[in-house]
């Protein structure tokens, strides 16, 4: 099973743990599997209608999804999924 | 040299250590990043709250009134910190053209309630520097402890 690093905010609902293991064999399924193992975290990394949510990056070893497959981008077991935040903002 | 005088809002117990340094690397980035809004990365110990190393960022957003901190940096310094038994514990970020005071888009798009929202103004001719902690929508300046290392 692939390694899923998890930030700060989503640790909480997986017992504190920094990196879980999910089942998956791409990104978009590897996020399902985290929401339902870990129900807290549903709804904070893929919107209702299926894409990744905005303020979500996810990277495959280190390649972000977005210019992969997104959510259909392709996992091996021995490959590391990285959860990170967005960090935005500004004076606007 | 930056101006960290108090206000007379009611300040949050918490409080953000780090050397004076770090102060004016923070500074120095947004003024070099000016007029595009400066970002980076705190990294350090979350418990104590006290900030190891800035790590200036590009801003991808590339503009005066948004930033962006770069998401692939973020990974690089994320993992480094890791690596060293320390975590990313906050961001800073230039306002241009107003406060170092959160603004609704900071609040709206914070990433984390543990994080440290260190804001640098460069409204003044003197860059004002604050430090915020911000959950669930509410904003509470805490106090910036400036420490030797």
């Amino acid at each position: 099973m692939p390694e899923v690093n998890l930030p700060t905010l989503l640790r909480q609902h997986a017992g504190g743990e920094r990196s879980v293991s999910v089942e998956g064999a791409t990104i978009g399924e590897v996020l399902e599997a985290l929401q339902s193992e870990y129900p807290g975290m549903a709804g904070q990394l893929v919107t209702p209608d299926g894409q990744l949510h905005k303020f979500v990056n996810v990277y495959l070893n280190d390649d972000d999804v977005r210019y992969l497959d997104k959510l259909d981008t392709k996992v091996l077991d021995r490959d590391m999924v990285s959860i990170l935040p967005a960090v935005a903002g500004g004076g606007a | 040299m930056s101006d960290l005088s108090t206000t007379s809002a009611p300040r949050a117990p918490s409080r953000l250590r780090l050397a004076s340094s770090h102060l004016d690397e923070m500074v120095a980035h947004c003024l070099g990043a000016y007029p595009e809004e400066g970002c980076g990365l705190l990294v350090g110990d979350a418990v104590t709250s006290t900030v190891a190393a800035v790590h200036a960022t590009r801003n991808v957003a590339a503009s005066a009134q948004v930033y962006t901190v770069d998401p692939g940096e973020h990974l690089r310094i994320d993992r480094t910190a890791e690596a060293e038994g320390r975590a990313v514990i906050g961001v800073f970020h230039s306002h241009t053209h107003t406060d170092a005071y959160p603004s609704p888009t900071d609040v709206a798009q914070a990433p984390d309630t543990t994080w440290h929202y260190v804001l640098v103004s460069l409204r003044q001719e003197v860059a004002s520097v604050r430090s915020y902690r911000i959950v669930d929508g509410a904003i509470a300046e805490e106090a910036i402890e400036v420490i030797s290392i």
